[in-house]
């Protein structure tokens, strides 16, 4: 890259687009509330411009098929186009589950006719769609799900629940994974496309330590699927969800080094020594390294794509890095509590600012990152299997 | 991995083909062993030196290849792998470095064109028995007519007794980092003199004292007013050589740990199914991971000679302290009791996680290095 020099080809297209079209009072906000709440996106209009000018443009999903309502680009030009948003703290704003985990899965396994009904909603954000992966008896161990989903003839019958189905509340459809024979584990599981507003479908928010509700039950009473909506073949959908997981971990490691450095803060809130220098230097040495850690988090995200780019592949950085990325975004969470001391407890209302309530919020919200998209430690056992080729334990009888 | 270009890839697989085949682990024992005086197998560096790597770094003006710190790097991580005892890194890196920033025509060619062939080791000699800290440093110049008189100890400097000039760094006025004087000594100078030092790790070092050495104008590198500088750019790049051979050793410690939890059982399984070991492993992957991309940076930002490129150089060199320690420690812990015997390679790996981190500023030097340069 050639920096502040003036950009040619797609980079100069893409600049002077994104320049022309993306809303400033958006620039640097952070994207995950507005992915995660369509009532919070909903209610923001520029918001809405922007979705609606990207989806125009096709830039939502660059990579995808024209056909299927993206751009067709390549590699090379996605990324200039990722580069060119960073640049001026742009987002994508379809960059939610449907087009993070289910477009790239369908694309690999999807029928034609399933492509074209659902790829291009997604590639115009006009279509919301939730993971009906996780059960209460089914989290590190999602292949015990007990989903049950028979075959009626004509239709599939669902019956079942969910839980931790991010945004199912707002979502227009479902990918779920579902119990097709009971007799296997693994080899049991299909994956099914349900429609949300199928009677019996049923959510409930579920309120988080951090006051949220972004996440949900989902209760399934007879719920009645078309066949059509079965992608893959039956008793195969475990091979697929493992491949949608591994989109879900490329996204939830990217871009977690991000963020105004803690710099500023720290001045302020501890003040410094006669020779500038943070004043407290147990604090002091936290920030550094938590500085130095992301700094090298970033380099590596850096180093890791430029090698995708040059043609070596990246897969089996994903768990790591994923981990990486918890680590580095629950530092910063807890370094900003510390910096906040007694203003960053408030919870609501008088006497504590608007970032102030937000840091509290985030913190809670930040024991999150190593619990979804697949836990620290299933992360580890992952890595421990695939990128090291660490022997399996034996079975115990 | 960088992405290499296809002459950096050559020279890497050139390097750890012959490291390989000629500079196993088994290679230190032997020197270790016979102990030569140099502190290193001379007949190995004549070896590399033939290859072109002791003048890797030199302008080709002087009979180098001047092929860029990215390219050192990778030998030198090769080199790490096997903790090859050689003066690569402290005369054909830093002592080269000083020499191209520091010196005169008159010394550059007198000096570089023998360092390039291997005929002659010129190292830096700026320790004085205590912790890394430059702007510390106590051996007194004083001026003496025409030129300088240096009275003073400087140790450890490392392949001091196979050096055959020193780059002294000396206070000439004040303190801290201004202040400080480059002096340019052959190591026949009369006053000088060395004894051996004998070091955890076994490689060479030499203990140095300066009794009434006098020297002229023309020995001084760089000028009075700016040798602190000087002295943190040279030493900037000896960090990030010595972080890439860090690199190394830590690389080919996991391995070799990694392939030990592949083949021994305990309890009628494999260790390295215990998911206790398997999630230990992992998280020294991941420091691995993050210390690669901090020494690439560093010796890209040193190539490109960019604004950055301390504060990367301070991240690489804290992060491969941190993490070769982490891993040769891990090694020998994964390795119980065999890993604590002598005849096993992980003390070798372990003793070196401790010299090397030492050397030029530890990992909690370059911690606050880093801060100081970041406005922390």
């Amino acid at each position: 890259m050639t920096g502040s020099d003036a950009p040619a080809g797609f980079r100069a297209e893409a600049r002077a687009w994104l320049e022309a079209n993306f809303p400033p009072s958006l620039a640097y906000r952070n994207p995950v509330p507005y992915q995660n709440d369509a009532a919070f996106a909903e209610a923001d209009a520029d918001w809405q411009v922007w979705r609606d000018r990207m989806a125009a443009q096709r830039w939502g999903a660059p990579g995808w098929p024209v056909v299927y309502g993206g751009a067709g680009l390549d590699a090379g030009d996605v990324r200039i186009l990722a580069e060119e948003m960073a640049r001026i703290g742009a987002f994508n704003p379809m960059k939610m589950t449907g087009y993070t985990m289910l477009g790239p899965t369908l694309l690999e396994y999807g029928t034609d006719a399933q492509k074209a009904a659902h790829l291009p909603g997604i590639a115009a954000g006009r279509v919301r769609w939730c993971q009906g992966f996780s059960e209460p008896g089914a989290g590190s161990d999602l292949a015990s799900l007990q989903t049950r989903c028979t075959d009626e003839g004509d239709h599939w019958l669902v019956e079942g629940q969910k839980v931790w189905t991010s945004g199912a509340n707002h979502a227009d459809w479902c990918f779920a994974l579902v119990r097709t024979d009971t007799s296997a584990k693994q080899r049991g599981i299909s994956f099914l496309l349900i429609d949300m507003t199928t009677p019996g479908v049923e959510t409930r928010p579920i309120t988080l330590i951090s006051g949220s509700s972004h996440f949900c039950e989902m209760f399934l009473n007879a719920v009645r699927v078309p066949k059509d909506n079965l992608v893959g073949r039956i008793n195969e959908g475990w091979g697929i969800a493992k491949r949608l997981l591994q989109f879900e971990r490329d996204s939830l490691s990217e871009g977690r080094g991000g963020g105004a450095s803690l710099l500023p803060l720290a001045r302020e809130r501890l003040g410094v020594d006669a020779q500038g220098r943070i004043a407290e230097p147990d604090v002091r040495a936290r920030l550094i390294r938590h500085a130095m850690r992301v700094q090298a988090y970033n380099l590596t995200r850096a180093r890791i794509g430029a090698g995708i780019k040059a043609g070596i592949p990246g897969d089996a950085m994903v768990p790591v890095l994923k981990n990486l990325g918890s680590d580095v975004a629950q530092d910063r969470a807890d370094l900003m509590l510390e910096l906040l001391g007694e203003q960053g407890l408030g919870w609501t209302g008088q006497g504590y600012g608007e970032t102030e309530i937000e840091a509290a919020r985030q913190w809670l919200h930040s024991r999150a990152f190593s619990i979804y998209g697949g836990s620290y430690e299933i992360q580890n056992n992952i890595a421990a299997k695939r990128t090291l080729g660490l022997p399996d334990a034996p079975v115990r009888k | 991995m960088a992405v290499l270009t296809e002459e950096q890839a050559l020279l890497r697989d050139m390097a750890a083909e012959w490291v390989a085949d000629r500079a196993p682990v088994t290679a230190l024992r032997r020197m270790l062993h016979e102990a030569p005086g140099t502190g290193y197998d001379p007949a190995l560096f004549a070896d590399m030196a033939a290859m072109g790597w002791a003048g890797i770094l030199v302008p080709e003006e002087h009979g180098g290849s001047d092929f860029g710190f990215v390219g050192v790097g990778l030998i030198l991580e090769q080199l790490g792998r096997t903790l090859v005892a050689s003066p690569l890194l402290s005369s054909g890196l830093v002592g080269v470095s000083a020499l191209s920033l520091g010196a005169g025509a008159v010394q550059q060619a007198a000096w570089l064109p023998r360092i390039a062939t291997g005929e002659a080791v010129v190292v830096l000699a700026l320790e004085e028995e205590g912790r890394h800290d430059p702007s510390r440093i106590a051996l007194a110049a004083t001026r003496e007519g025409e030129g300088w008189r240096l009275v003073g100890v400087k140790a450890p400097v490392p392949d001091g007794m196979a050096a055959d000039a020193f780059v002294v760094a000396a206070r000439v006025a004040g303190d801290g980092r201004d202040g400080i004087g480059l002096f340019l000594i052959p190591s026949d100078a009369p006053g000088l003199s060395r004894e051996p030092l004998a070091r955890i790790d076994g490689r060479g070092a030499a203990r140095l004292r300066l009794d009434r050495v006098t020297v002229g104008d023309d020995a001084m590198l760089g000028g009075a007013e700016t040798g602190g500088a000087l002295l943190d750019h040279i030493l900037d790049r000896g960090r990030a050589g010595l972080a890439a051979e860090m690199l190394g050793s830590a690389t080919q410690a996991f391995e070799t740990t990694i392939d030990y939890l592949g083949t021994r059982t305990q309890f009628g399984q494999l260790i390295g199914s215990f998911q206790a070991l398997q999630h230990r492993a992992v998280g020294m992957y991941a420091e691995l991971v993050l210390t690669r991309s901090a020494v690439e940076a560093a010796l890209a930002a040193l190539d490109a000679d960019s604004a950055d490129a301390p504060m990367l150089v301070s991240l690489a060199k804290a992060l491969a302290g941190e993490t070769l320690h982490r891993v040769a420690r891990e090694m020998v812990q994964m390795h119980g009791g065999i890993g604590m015997t002598e005849e096993h390679d992980a003390g070798l790996y372990l003793k070196r996680a401790a010299v090397a981190d030492a050397t030029w500023g530890s990992s909690a030097f370059h911690r606050e290095r880093y801060g100081r340069l970041a406005g922390y």
